[in-house]
């Protein structure tokens, strides 16, 4: 038996280089075969921590401080879950999806794989040095494939998000030089005894240019900015791909680090600037998704928006090892595995509409729900979970998130959240409304293959029982 | 002062240099280089920092030759794609130059 | 059948028994249905009209099975755990059960209707997906054991209708369904605001005769009366409420299944099911009485029950003016509710299955004229008595019913509101129900008069159904209403009798006042 915790970073790699061996657009089927057998080892993981609880891999044996040490404990592998259920089907979608459209499959499955292992070694990553490592690999592979159809469009758009994403992992250095400076270590589990709210200024600087760094990598308003154009620009494989994982894997650096390190430094007033940001980009994102013309744009200015509840978990969870915190931090885990889903179901779903429509105006979708059924079925369900409501893992994680706000007496985020809800529903209805109506004389409807609705589908459904099962992922969440 | 302080200080005004550039300036091989003096700060933070009572720790010198590493790459991956937005033809930006 | 089929798994005897999954099979037996039509390629109707009768009927069965039960004593619950102390419930109580069965009798009706209604239109696959899943989030909202179900089920509900509702795509429809989604999103959205509040305060809200909330302390009764404002507020939408009912009459475009669906079995039945629910098990009626929260929810019942009438008064569409006369007496059962007392409880309760047959009634007679003949204004209506004496029949003992002329049904609703009008110590109210009584006659006598009494003037708007061997339309469309017609009829004169909706309604009032006998 292969373990997980190496094998989820190689075997990404490896179907990475061969795609690339056997030249521009080739290498899809391997993939999915990899990533079935990553999928595998990270429910095996699953099952490993929720059993025995965390655990450590110490790369070729050498062991920290020269070696390099992999950890994984509950949310670590509920993430990698999370990127393994996504990617798989999204694989499949995007071998149907470039088997009908040429344009920008030439380096997919390298760069996929490349964003896949850098992201698992992400999660696995014990030290804030390979994370460093981990995320700029991540943004790398990740601006490569929003460059990768080569419009003029989507080059200015990957070079501003490099641009971003390389001042935010600059940041990012630079605190880790800081707390290196004072500590002379970047083990997370030896750092974390050692730092306290007597720890000196440096650290806390340290503390402000990582979070700073990740906030902008994150894409959390107002540093959102890059993002519409890049996930909206980009071929549909590769906006779900983005949206549904990339951006989740620096709030769960963010996340890491608040609770695990810096939870001494953190104050209630950074918290509480945190959440207000998370605040304003629901609104902002959910009223420029409303106020958007096209399809992709739409869906990519929610994502600006539901990054926004995120961070509404901060200033919720504040309150140390209280009811309140331990349900915020679900809520919001809760809501980055849900979302990661849906978003993937929808842009997927958008993807497969534009390419059977020819375009992406929401004005002109009439017919989409007589001639695409299952696909705006796919889009409708992702939906509801964006929307919040039941039975979707959404709706589990406002209400966790709800609760744990009334529990801690902050009116004000569940007012938040319950307007952002009606804002998603507007958004969603109004791309809905639109595919009700009959079919605008002279479109053509090119007929789609079946692999190309069905993950999406299946992407969708899974974010919507997601919220019956959430026991068990809470409980996966909370060993370790 | 010691030395090892002293090299930090430089690598943080480096680093802040750096980041003003990337802000300010709109031409892509400005923000390229901008991106490389800021990279370098960070590193040079990194070894100064790293220096124990005027010895040199390896560790951080080892995070830095990684640190290079990745930031050839993402120049290399940063001039590729200016490269190709200048092919596309967008006079804007040559304007600016 | 108590002992059931228990499923070892080692650890002992584990949770599936039948009385366990009887709620389930309920809910299956429209679900599964529904699954499987959106599946169905648009030109199998035969399967598809196979596979909603046999839903339809299996959940009829399961229904008699749990209603035999209930009577000797068995109880009908399900549990599955959400999340730790969140629970998904379902339970077959006698009030469940009132609703389950109003839903699932007329839901088979409606499905006979609709088929001959939608016979040769588009799209019919997805509009009976929607129409079972709306069908399967009902009877949830019926067996919904506490308040959290009973949320999932009621937004569930609002998703499976809007289809429903812009099924015929057109702009009109489109506008009907974003001010219908409006309505009860924002509703919906405040009545999960309530909910969690409620949960914060109490952990548990399981619907438990006499109430939940009477555990606090004194010192809650502010919030506890906030609260009850955010639920009654967010029911109020779909129950249509003045002022929270401007979506009913816009609602109306959709196609007359579906008007019937929202009327009668579904959508403003959830509404005022759940104030129900609200009132007597989550608050009890003692404690909301001590808080009270009674008088203002009467006022308001009351003031929509004389402006929906008034409203019916002056519409000339037949659909519009049916839409206001739901909003007017749907509220008898919010009214019926804030009586403080058995005898308006069992007024309120009994009026929530009567509402529902005679509604329903009217609406498959509208169809049959807008189907039948293309009437769609009370104006076109001269002389259709003659033209469709069945139809006619029915509508008229519908709209009689309404108005409360005994021995129907609704003269039934009338006197034990009134009843216990008197006995709450409101004597106002009973100037209520005669104003209503008097403005329901306002609005449906002149239809009657045209009906039957008026020569035929014009030629018929459109008559796309010809006279066929004496057969005034197709007889899937006048089927349900002579049925339902005739429901009226019986439930009114039969009400002494056991099982009758009126004696189901003594058995729940008899629960929630525990000292109190029929």
């Amino acid at each position: 038996m292969l373990d997980p915790l190496p094998w989820l970073i190689l075997l990404p790699l490896f179907w990475a280089t061969l795609a690339f061996v056997r030249g521009p657009g080739r290498g899809g089927r391997l993939a999915v075969a990899g990533l079935l057998l990553q999928l595998a080892l990270a429910g095996g993981l699953a099952r490993q921590v929720a059993g025995e609880g965390e655990r450590v891999y110490a790369v070729g044996g050498w062991g920290a401080p020269l070696g390099i040490d992999l950890a994984v404990d509950g949310l670590s592998a509920v993430m990698l879950l999370l990127a393994q259920a996504v990617a798989l089907p999204l694989a499949v979608y995007a071998r149907a999806y470039y088997a009908a459209h040429e344009e920008g499959a030439r380096y997919f499955w390298p760069l996929a794989g490349a964003l896949l292992a850098a992201m698992n070694a992400l999660f696995l990553a014990a030290d804030v040095f390979n994370l460093y490592v981990t995320l700029e690999l991540l943004g790398l592979a990740a601006v490569g494939l929003v460059a990768a159809s080569g419009g003029a469009g989507p080059v200015t758009a990957a070079l501003r998000y490099l641009m971003a994403t390389l001042l935010g992992s600059g940041a990012y250095l630079l605190g880790v030089a800081l707390l290196y400076g004072a500590y002379g270590s970047v083990s997370l589990s030896i750092l974390a005894p050692l730092l306290g709210a007597d720890a000196p200024l440096a650290v806390f600087l340290a503390a402000a240019l990582m979070l700073l760094g990740l906030m902008l990598k994150t894409a959390l308003f107002p540093f959102h900015f890059w993002l519409p154009p890049a996930h909206g620009g980009a071929p549909a494989p590769v906006s779900a791909l983005l949206s549904a994982l990339v951006v989740k894997a620096s709030f769960y650096l963010i996340l890491r680090l608040w609770l695990d390190l810096f939870a001494p430094l953190a104050t209630v007033a950074a918290a509480q600037l945190l959440g207000l940001l998370g605040a304003a980009a629901i609104l902002w994102g959910s009223l420029m998704a409303l106020a958007q013309t096209r399809l992709k744009m739409l869906v990519a200015y929610s994502t600006v928006a539901q990054i926004g509840y995120l961070f509404l978990l901060f200033p919720l969870a504040t309150d140390t090892g209280s009811v309140a915190s331990a349900s915020a931090i679900q809520g919001g885990v809760m809501q980055a595995l849900s979302h990661g889903l849906a978003k993937a179901a929808m842009f997927a779903a958008a993807g497969t509409v534009i390419l059977s429509l020819g375009r992406d105006d929401i004005a002109r979708l009439g017919g989409v729900s007589s001639r695409l059924p299952l696909t705006l079925f796919t889009f409708a369900l992702a939906g509801v979970t964006l929307m919040g409501l039941p039975p979707s893992g959404g709706f589990t994680a406002k209400w966790l998130l709800m609760s744990s706000a009334m529990h801690s007496g902050q009116w004000g985020w569940v007012v938040v959240m319950i307007l952002g809800g009606l804002l998603a529903a507007a958004y969603v209805f109004k791309v809905l409304r639109q595919a009700f109506l009959p079919v605008e004389a002279g479109t053509q409807f090119k007929p789609v293959p079946r692999l190309l609705e069905w993950p999406a589908f299946l992407l969708a459904l899974a974010s919507l029982l997601l919220g019956l099962r959430a026991g068990e992922v809470l409980g996966l969440l909370g060993a370790g | 002062m010691s030395a090892g302080l002293l090299y930090a200080l430089a690598g943080a005004a480096l680093f802040a240099f750096g980041v003003a550039g990337l802000i300010l300036r709109s031409h892509p091989l400005r923000k390229i280089l901008a991106f490389n003096v800021m990279g370098s700060g960070a590193f040079l933070v990194l070894v100064g920092l790293g220096q124990r009572d005027g010895t040199a720790d390896p560790v951080p010198q080892a995070m830095v030759l990684t640190g290079i590493v990745v930031s050839i790459a993402a120049t290399a991956l940063a001039l590729a794609l200016a490269r190709r937005q200048r092919e596309h033809g967008n006079d804007k930006e040559e304007r600016d130059a | 059948m108590g002992e059931g089929l228990g499923v070892r798994d080692g650890r002992g005897v584990v949770s599936v028994t039948v009385n366990e999954t009887l709620p389930l099979l309920v809910l299956a037996s429209s679900l599964i249905p529904g699954l499987v039509i959106f599946s169905l390629p648009e030109e199998r109707h035969g399967l598809r009209r196979a596979f909603n009768l046999t839903g339809a009927v299996l959940k009829l069965l399961f229904i008699a099975i749990m209603l035999w039960g209930v009577l000797h004593g068995e109880s009908y619950v399900f549990r599955y755990s959400v999340l730790p102390g969140l629970e998904l419930v379902f339970k077959a109580d006698a009030l469940a059960l009132l609703f389950v069965t109003l839903s699932a009798v007329l839901w088979f009706f409606t499905t006979l209707y609709a088929i001959g209604y939608l016979e040769g239109s588009p799209h019919r696959s997805r509009f009976f997906g929607f129409f079972s899943l709306c069908v399967t989030a009902t009877v949830g909202v019926a067996m919904a054991g506490n308040l959290f179900t009973f949320f999932v089920f009621y937004e569930l509900l609002t998703l499976s209708t809007y289809p429903l509702v812009v099924h015929r795509g057109t702009p009109a429809a489109l506008r009907a369904g974003g001010v219908y989604l409006a309505y009860t999103l924002t509703g919906g959205a405040v009545l999960l605001a309530g909910v969690v509040w409620l949960y914060g305060l109490l952990g548990q809200v399981e619907f438990t005769q006499g109430g939940v909330a009477s555990t606090l302390g004194p010192e809650y009764a502010g919030q506890l009366r906030m609260i009850f404002f955010l639920l009654i507020a967010g029911l109020g939408v779909k129950a249509a409420l003045v002022p929270l009912h401007g979506w009913l009459p816009q609602a109306m475009v959709a196609p007359a299944p579906v008007s019937a669906l929202l009327h009668a079995v579904a959508v403003v039945k959830a509404g005022a099911f759940g104030i129900v629910r609200v009132v007597y098990e989550v608050y009890g009626v003692e404690f909301a009485q001590s808080l009270s929260l009674l008088v203002p929810l009467a006022v308001v019942a009351s003031l929509t029950i004389v402006w929906g009438s008034l409203r019916a008064l002056f519409q000339d569409d037949l659909k519009r003016r049916l839409a206001y006369s739901t909003i007017s007496q749907v509220s008898y059962i919010a009214l019926g509710v804030a009586l403080f007392g058995p005898v308006g409880t069992l007024g309120g309760i009994v009026h929530l299955v009567h509402q529902g047959i005679m509604k329903i009634t009217l609406f498959f007679c509208a169809g049959n004229y807008a189907e039948t003949l293309g009437i769609h204004k009370v104006s076109d209506m001269d002389g259709v008595g003659w033209r469709m004496p069945w139809t006619t029949a029915a509508f008229t003992i519908g709209a009689l019913g309404m108005i409360g002329v005994p021995p129907l049904a609704g003269f039934i609703s009338k006197w034990y509101l009134g009843l216990g009008a008197l006995e709450a110590g409101m004597p106002w109210v009973l100037a209520v129900l005669a104003v209503s009584t008097l403005l329901n006659a306002a609005y449906f006598l002149p239809i009657l008069h045209r009906a039957w009494f008026r020569p035929q003037t014009a030629p018929w708007p459109a008559e796309n159904i010809p006279m066929k061997n004496g057969r005034e339309t197709a007889w899937l469309l006048l089927l349900p209403p002579l049925v339902t017609a005739a429901a009226t009829l019986l439930v009114g004169l039969f009400a002494a009798s056991p099982l009758s909706p009126l004696d189901w309604a003594k058995l729940v009032a008899a629960r929630e006042y525990l000292n109190w006998a029929p």
